[in-house]
């Protein structure tokens, strides 16, 4: 383990940053966001950015093919527009955020892989925080995830006015390596006092006891069945915002645009609370938002877990417990699903 | 006088009511009035057809300017038709403006039938006034520029 | 007053003169306030009115004056605004809806409270005029006009419209109301600045849709951005050209109808001021065709669908609003 001042925080983000591209979380209009590394940047304090981490592994709108259409020779000359990802750093990862790489892994590097998401996921070295002050909308707890102690190629911890950094795999040895070069060695005792530090902070979390295990004894069909659903999507808006800032929501739309020239067939994250979702010739086969808004957390809650070993779809992040217009979340539908008692 | 390499041509859209402007623009052909060739004219059945949204779309496409030409307020074939495009056009371009983007790219002109000479100073007017502004950069999607 | 209201909706359903109530219902920590319909007197225990409850629920009557039976709506100010609106276009079936008028002088807002660094939000409590903030982290102390909403700030009715019975105290109409002073200071900057401002703004929009489908004004069946075969991508933001569309059109749309309640701000995850596009509209129709409130007077023609022989010609832009 090694460790940095925070005041020399800037150096190390400065020798990252000379090498390859290095996004770290900022203050901004629209709360923490990631943005890459300029010098005299300022590290968010806050508890998690307003957007999630997917973005860089899996963005909102990504050019797949390119055809470009000449109409006097009457040809179709078809563009691969994959190239190879640059290598990338991306600092301050919260271990929900981290928790929901595996999940999108399972979707995406399962076979059949996909192509644009390994790429990224080959060239990004993630480093993650331990968090030091967890919020009320905070519950990865009910999902096994502990958020003093994130998985990624690096770990670190702000201790007081100290960074301790823990290489997890290969390619995060080679950042830590250029930690130690400005930094010192450490003890793992003052670590260890802030993660039990932090497990007492989300053992008082309002929110972490979902009745989780209720809803998956019950079954499939029980719960899709179950009134609940009459009731609780009444005022959904159908917006897509629960879907664009959850960090495991990962279903896209495919489509095409028509340039003046060709057409740029490109893939754009779609939302299950659309009325044009999974559109087919015949229309849409969820046809209320009643059935839009059940699929959403039956997806995440029921079907995930049946088809991936138990694993939850959702990682308490909290995001869509702060951004829904109308404060309906899946915290609310879990505790309605799960029975009061 | 030295001649640059490549002169900007300026792409005009310009949407003519099918009863006054179009004739005017035909009129104006026939008396072999000159006015530039990148006008392209689009034809509506009234200056009311127009939705905000053509005139953006046509931004999209590569248009670096848009004009609207309509019969005088009064003489419409459908004898209210450019009172309300007056007033939506109004708005539309002041929200433009609003959101920073040059608002001489934008321009309404009232031609009648019988104004073939009018068609073709309006163009010639229209067309140096955006060639002076230059290409449309701040209403443009760069996935329809020419690569 | 939230005790009055739940007993006078158990009266009007114990009395039949309603079936359902419209109201809002608590979430799990006192801000996250959800609208919702309640079905009958038992499941009033969750109807809340506080600080937090600054939801328009009128968009809802749309749906809910469709079903069997009459709806109690408690209506705000703005909301009463949004409803009258919507009668106008013939959107909600008004013998279905029994409207109690309520008071509201101003709602809180979250991210205001947050953005004075106070975190771990699990309850808030109003006293005077302040608010004690139970967090996670300790009690901590806001003034509520701190906490105040923007659009609140700016209110600019505290007047009902269209309503059956009033609870509380009417207010009035505010003409002092400053809610076009950012337009005004918009209008005064360059060209360049106002691009960069807008671009600023509008490049974090993730097009979730929020704003359009918060609106009360946006009751299109079927929006012109979800037509599939219209080559406008309804869920991707791929160009800054489509932001600026959807945007404008947005507002466009709703020009004229638009009562200035605030929801598209309110509701936007990325904080953009999409408040202001619709001000503005607002603002040029008081200016260039006189004064005029959306929802205020059912009889007026809205300016939109109106005109005089005298009306401005478009070329007034050029000489009006803006530095060069």
């Amino acid at each position: 383990m090694v460790k940095l001042n925070v005041s020399k925080l800037n150096d190390f983000f400065a020798a990252i940053a000379a090498e390859e591209k290095l996004y770290i979380p900022v203050d901004s209009a629209d709360g923490a966001a990631f943005r890459p590394y300029e010098a005299g940047m300022e590290m968010s304090k806050a508890c998690n950015s307003t957007r999630s981490a997917k973005d860089f592994f899996f963005p909102q709108v990504e050019n797949l093919v390119n055809f470009k259409v000449d109409h006097n020779k009457k040809s179709i000359e078809i563009i691969d527009n994959r190239t190879e990802a640059e290598d990338f750093v991306i600092f301050g990862v919260r271990a929900c955020d981290m928790a929901s790489f595996e999940i999108l892994d399972r979707v995406y590097l399962s076979d059949p892989v996909d192509s644009y998401y390994k790429n990224r996921r080959d060239h990004g070295v993630i480093v993650t925080a331990a968090c030091g002050r967890p919020q009320e909308t905070c519950f990865c707890t009910a999902f096994g995830i502990d958020a003093s102690n994130p998985a990624g190629d690096v770990t670190t911890w702000f201790v007081g006015d100290d960074v301790y950094f823990k290489a997890n795999t290969e390619k995060g040895e080679a950042l830590v390596a250029k930690v130690a070069a400005i930094g010192e060695s450490a003890e793992e005792k003052p670590v260890e006092d802030f993660k039990a530090g932090v497990k007492f902070m989300m053992g008082r979390l309002p929110i972490k006891d979902i009745k989780l295990d209720k809803i998956s004894a019950r079954g499939l069909m029980e719960n899709f069945n179950s009134p609940i659903w009459d009731d609780e999507f009444k005022t959904c808006l159908g917006c897509g915002t629960c879907t664009f800032v959850c960090p495991t929501c990962q279903c896209f739309d495919v489509r095409e645009f028509k340039t003046n020239e060709g057409v740029i067939r490109f893939r754009c994250w779609d939302s299950c609370m659309y009325s044009d979702f999974t559109q087919m010739s015949h229309g849409n086969n969820r046809v209320s938002q009643k059935e839009r808004f059940r699929q959403r957390f039956m997806h995440k809650l029921v079907y995930f877990p049946n088809n991936n070993e138990g694993i939850y779809g959702c990682v308490g992040c909290g995001r869509c417990l702060r951004s829904c217009p109308q404060s309906l979340n899946i915290v609310k539908v879990a505790k309605a699903l799960g029975g009061k008692d | 006088m030295q001649v640059e390499e490549k002169e900007f041509k300026p792409t005009i859209v310009a949407f003519c009511c099918n009863w006054c402007s179009y004739a005017g623009a035909d009129l104006s052909g026939t008396n072999r009035l000159q006015y530039p060739a990148n006008v392209k004219i689009i034809r509506i059945p009234c200056s009311c057809r127009l939705n905000p949204m053509f005139i953006l779309r046509a931004f999209q496409r590569g248009a670096d300017g848009v004009i609207l030409c309509g019969c005088h307020p009064g003489d419409c074939h459908y004898t209210t038709g450019n009172y309300y495009a007056r007033r939506r056009m109004t708005l539309l371009f002041s929200m433009l403006d609003f959101l920073g983007i040059e608002k001489e790219r934008t321009r309404v002109e009232w031609v009648s039938a019988a104004e073939g000479q009018k068609f073709a100073e309006t163009m010639n007017d229209f067309v140096a006034t955006v060639t002076k502004l230059g290409e449309n950069h701040r209403l443009e999607d760069l996935r329809c520029k020419k690569q | 007053m939230q005790e009055a209201m739940i007993a006078r909706a158990k009266e009007l359903l114990a009395d039949g003169s309603v079936s359902r109530v419209m109201g809002w219902k608590k979430g799990e920590f006192s801000y996250d306030i959800s609208p919702a319909v309640f079905e009958n007197a038992d499941q009033l225990v969750d109807f809340v009115y506080d600080d937090f409850c600054g939801a328009n629920v009128s968009k809802y009557l749309i749906n809910e004056s469709k079903k069997e039976g009459k709806i109690l709506a408690f209506l705000k100010p703005c909301d009463s605004y949004s409803f009258a609106q919507l009668l106008k276009e013939h959107r909600i079936d008004r013998e279905k809806v029994y409207v109690i008028g309520i008071p509201s002088y101003g709602k809180a807002d979250i991210n205001k409270i947050r953005a004075k660094g106070i975190d771990g939000v699990l309850g808030i409590k109003s006293e005077g005029t302040d608010f004690i903030v139970d967090t996670i982290y300790g009690e901590e102390k806001i003034a509520k006009f701190e906490a105040m909403s923007e659009r609140c700030l700016t209110c600019k009715s505290k007047k009902h419209v269209d309503v059956d019975e009033m609870m509380g105290e009417e207010g009035e109409w505010n003409a002092e109301s400053k809610r076009f002073d950012k337009v005004a200071e918009l209008e005064a900057m360059t060209p360049d600045e106002r691009f960069e401002f807008w671009r600023g703004e509008l490049s974090r929009c993730i097009r979730c849709n929020a704003c359009r489908n918060v609106c009360p004004a946006c009751t299109c069946v079927s929006c012109v951005f979800d037509n599939p075969n219209s080559d406008i991508n309804n869920k991707a933001a791929a160009s800054s050209f489509e932001e600026n569309m959807f945007h404008i059109i947005r507002a466009f749309h709703v020009a004229g109808r638009c009562t200035d309640c605030g929801e598209c701000s309110r509701v936007c995850p990325q904080n953009i001021p999409l408040h202001l596009l619709n001000r503005k509209f607002i603002k040029d129709i008081n200016e260039l065709y006189g004064q005029y409130q959306a929802g205020a007077n059912a009889d007026e023609k809205y300016p939109m669908v109106n005109f005089t022989f005298d009306d401005c010609e478009p070329g007034i832009v050029y000489k009006r609003g803006g530095n060069q």
